[in-house]
C-alpha cells in the first residue's frame, strides 16, 4: 500500500532534515555538558585547594600545585592533638544543632500561624517580618552586641545564638510551603479532636518535611560557618567557634594556612553528614498523597 | 458476617435542627434562615448548583464556620458554640483529606487518639471498620498505594471508627470517576442501612441526591427551595427551578396564558388541565419532563419539527421544535424519528406542572 510505503522509504530530505536535526541537538548537549562540567570544576576547585593545603609542609603552602610534593598528615595530627579544636569543634555542633531546632521549630510555627489562621494585623506582622531581611548583618551587629552586653550574654552559647533562633527567611520559606497543605487536612484534623497544637505538630509538619529539611540545612551551614558575630561576641578561646579557632592559627608574622586547611577540611565532614541526612527529605515529596490523585 | 458493634452500640438521639440559621461575610449574607428538621437516622442530601450554600450550611454544622445567627441543634444539645470534636459528628472530605504520612490504619484510627478507650478497644474497632469496608487487606498500606475509591472508602472509614451522632458528607464522590461514583454510592447507602447513622450528605450532582437519599434539600442562592422525599421533589415541585434541577433532561417549559380550563400556549395552541385552576389571563409556564412527553403515532397535544436525536438504546431522545421553543421528548429506542421530520408529542394531563410565571411557584 502507498501508506506502507511512505511509512518504510522516507524521503532522502526527510533523511538529511531529520540528521540536521539530531546533530544540532547533540552540539546543543555537548554545550550544556560542557558548561555543567565548567561550572563543577568551578565549585569544586576550592575544595581540591583546601585538601591539597591541609596535605602540605608550611614551606610548599605557597606552591599552587594540586598534588603536594611531600604529601603529609601532620597537619591533621597537629590539629586533632590540639585541644582547643575539639573546644571550638564541640562549640559549633552545640551552637548550630540547637540554633537549627530552634529555627526549625520557631520558623514553621510562625509561618504556620500567619498562613492558616486569621488575624488582624496578620499581614502587617509578614510584612515586618519580611522587612528585616533587607538589613545586613553587618548593620545589625551593633544593636546585637549593645543588647548582649546589657544584658550580659558577651562570650556565653546563648550570647552566639539569639540572634539565630528565629529567622525571616525560614518564616517566609515555611509560610510559602504551608499555603500548599489543603485546609481540609487540618479541618478533619479539627474534627478528629485534635487541638491546634496538635494539627501543627502531628498533621501539618509531617507534610512539610522537605520544606523542613531544606530550611535545616541552610540553618545549620548558615550557623557552623558564621563568622563575624561570633567573632564578636566570643572574648575567651574557650568560647570560639570552628571558624574563629581556625582564623586564630598563626601568628601576627605569619598565617598557618595549611593548619586553617586542614581544620577547614575536618570541619566540613558534619555538614555533609547534615546533608546526607536530610537531603532525601526534600527529594521525597508527600504532600499530596493523600488527597485525590 | 456478625452484625458489628458499631451497629448495636446504643448512642443518644442523632436528630438536627436548624433554626433560622444565617451565615454573613461582612455585610454580605449567603444564607438566609435556613430552618430544617432531621430526623435520627436519616439519610438527607443536600442538592444545589455551586454558591447555592449546602457546603456552608454543612461546614456550620460541623463547626468549622462561625454561625451568623440561628442555632443548631444535635440531639438535645444547643451546638452553636462548641468545638467540632465536641459536636459527635464526623465528616468526609471532597480530597479525602487522609493523612499521607500515615498507613490505613492509622489514618482510619487517627480519630480515636482522644479517645479514652484502651489500645486493644481502638484495634478492635479499627479492624471491624476495616472489615465493613473491605479493606483488611489494605491496613499496612500508605495512601499513595491506594487507588481513588481505597482512599475515599479509608476517609469514611476515619469517619465511622468514632461512631458519631452524625455524618457529615461533603461532595465526597465528586472526585470519581463515573463507574466508581456508582459504585461507592450504592456502598455509602449500604452502610447507612447497616449502621444507621443520621447522614447529611451535600452534592450537586441531582443523580446522586436521588438515588441516595431519604429526604432531599433543594437550596439556590442561600434559600431552601423544597425539602422532600426524592419522588415528592421529583413528582411534585414547588417551583420551576426544582422542576428542572431534579430530573435529567431537565423539564421542559413553555409559557402560556391560563384560559378558561386550561393554557393557552400561542398561536391558538391550548392544553386542557381541567383539575388545575389559575387566575383567568394569568401567565403561567407549563412543564412537561421528557420522560412524559412521548412521540405518538395518533393525536398529539402538538406537532413539531425533529431537530436534533439522541439515541440512548433503550429510549431515544428527539429535540423539537415546538411553537418557537425547542422541546425533549421521547420516542422509541427500535424505531426513532430522523432529524428533520414532523411528529407529535403527547402527554397525560396529571403528568403536567403549572407554575406562575412570575414568582415560578407551582400552581394547584
Amino acid at each position: 500500500m502507498a501508506s506502507q510505503d511512505i511509512a518504510v522509504k522516507p524521503s532522502t530530505d526527510a533523511l538529511f532534515s531529520g540528521s540536521s536535526r539530531n546533530s544540532r541537538r547533540n552540539m546543543g548537549q555537548f554545550i550544556r555538558w560542557a558548561l555543567l562540567f565548567g561550572g563543577g570544576i568551578l565549585m569544586i576547585m576550592p575544595i581540591v585547594f583546601m585538601v591539597s593545603t591541609s596535605l602540605k609542609f608550611p614551606f610548599e603552602v605557597y606552591n599552587l600545585n594540586l598534588i603536594p610534593e611531600e604529601p603529609t598528615i601532620e597537619n591533621y595530627t597537629y590539629v586533632l592533638e590540639d585541644g582547643r579544636f575539639y573546644r571550638w569543634f564541640v562549640n559549633s555542633l552545640v551552637i548550630s544543632i540547637v540554633t537549627t531546632a530552634s529555627a526549625v521549630f520557631f520558623d514553621a510555627l510562625v509561618g504556620y500561624a500567619l498562613c492558616k489562621f486569621r488575624f488582624p494585623g496578620r499581614y502587617l506582622v509578614f510584612i515586618a517580618i519580611l522587612s528585616t531581611l533587607m538589613i545586613p548583618t553587618e548593620m545589625l551587629v551593633i544593636p546585637w552586641y549593645l543588647m548582649s552586653k546589657s544584658f550580659g550574654w558577651l562570650d556565653t552559647y546563648w550570647g552566639i545564638m539569639f540572634p539565630g533562633v528565629m529567622t525571616a527567611f525560614g518564616t517566609f520559606l515555611m509560610k510559602q510551603f504551608f499555603e500548599t497543605v489543603p485546609d481540609d487536612f487540618l479541618e478533619a484534623a479539627r474534627i478528629d479532636g485534635l487541638n491546634e497544637f496538635q494539627i501543627w505538630w502531628q498533621v501539618a509538619m509531617p507534610l512539610v518535611r522537605p520544606a523542613l529539611a531544606a530550611l535545616a540545612i541552610f540553618v545549620f551551614l548558615g550557623n557552623w560557618t558564621a563568622f563575624i558575630w561570633p567573632l564578636i561576641v566570643t572574648n575567651s578561646v574557650e568560647m570560639y567557634t570552628l571558624p574563629v579557632g581556625l582564623s586564630s592559627f598563626g601568628d601576627e608574622v605569619d598565617v598557618a594556612w595549611e593548619l586553617i586547611m586542614t581544620g577547614a577540611a575536618i570541619s566540613t565532614l558534619p555538614t555533609l553528614v547534615v546533608f546526607l541526612i536530610f537531603q532525601r527529605f526534600i527529594i521525597r515529596g508527600v504532600v499530596m498523597a493523600g488527597l485525590k490523585g | 458476617m456478625p452484625p458489628s458493634a458499631l451497629s448495636c452500640r446504643s448512642r443518644p438521639l442523632a436528630t438536627l435542627s436548624l433554626r433560622n440559621l444565617v451565615k454573613s461575610y461582612g455585610k454580605v449574607e449567603v444564607l438566609h434562615g435556613i430552618n430544617l428538621d432531621v430526623a435520627d437516622g436519616e439519610f438527607v442530601v443536600f442538592v444545589g448548583p455551586s454558591g447555592c450554600g449546602k457546603s456552608t450550611t454543612l461546614r456550620m454544622i460541623a463547626g468549622l464556620e462561625e454561625i451568623s445567627g440561628g442555632e443548631i441543634h444535635i440531639g438535645e444539645r444547643l451546638v452553636n458554640n462548641l468545638e467540632p470534636k465536641e459536636r459527635d459528628i464526623a465528616m468526609v472530605f471532597q480530597n479525602y483529606a487522609i493523612y499521607p504520612h500515615m498507613s490505613v490504619r492509622k489514618n482510619i484510627g487517627f480519630g480515636l487518639r482522644t479517645s479514652k478507650l484502651s489500645k486493644e478497644a481502638k484495634d478492635k474497632r479499627i479492624d471491624e471498620v476495616a472489615a465493613i469496608l473491605g479493606m483488611t487487606d489494605l491496613l499496612e498500606r500508605r495512601p499513595n498505594q491506594l487507588s481513588g475509591g481505597q482512599r475515599q472508602r479509608v476517609a469514611i472509614g476515619r469517619a465511622m471508627v468514632r461512631d458519631p451522632a452524625v455524618f457529615l458528607f461533603d461532595e465526597p464522590l465528586s472526585n470519581l470517576d463515573a463507574q466508581l461514583r456508582t459504585q461507592m454510592r450504592l456502598e455509602i447507602k449500604k452502610l447507612h442501612q447497616r449502621v444507621g447513622n443520621t447522614i447529611i450528605f451535600v452534592t450537586h450532582d441531582q443523580v446522586e441526591a436521588m438515588t441516595m437519599a431519604d429526604r432531599i434539600v433543594i437550596m439556590k442562592d442561600g434559600y431552601i427551595q423544597q425539602v422532600g422525599t426524592p419522588l415528592d421533589v421529583y413528582h411534585k415541585p414547588a417551583n420551576t427551578f426544582v422542576a428542572q434541577f431534579i430530573g435529567a433532561p431537565s423539564m421542559n417549559m413553555l409559557p402560556g396564558n391560563w384560559a378558561g380550563k386550561g393554557v393557552k400556549l400561542g398561536d391558538g395552541l391550548g392544553i386542557d388541565l381541567p383539575e388545575r385552576s389559575a387566575p383567568e389571563g394569568a401567565d403561567v409556564i407549563l412543564g412537561v419532563r421528557p420522560d412524559d412527553l412521548v412521540v405518538t403515532g395518533g393525536k398529539g397535544l402538538f406537532s413539531g419539527t425533529v431537530n436534533i436525536v439522541e439515541p440512548l438504546g433503550a429510549d431515544t431522545l428527539v429535540y423539537v421544535g415546538v411553537n418557537g421553543h425547542e422541546v425533549i421528548a421521547k420516542a422509541s429506542g427500535r424505531e426513532p424519528p430522523k432529524a428533520g421530520d414532523t411528529v407529535k408529542l403527547t402527554a397525560k394531563a396529571g403528568e403536567m406542572h403549572l407554575f406562575d410565571a412570575k414568582s415560578g411557584e407551582a400552581l394547584p
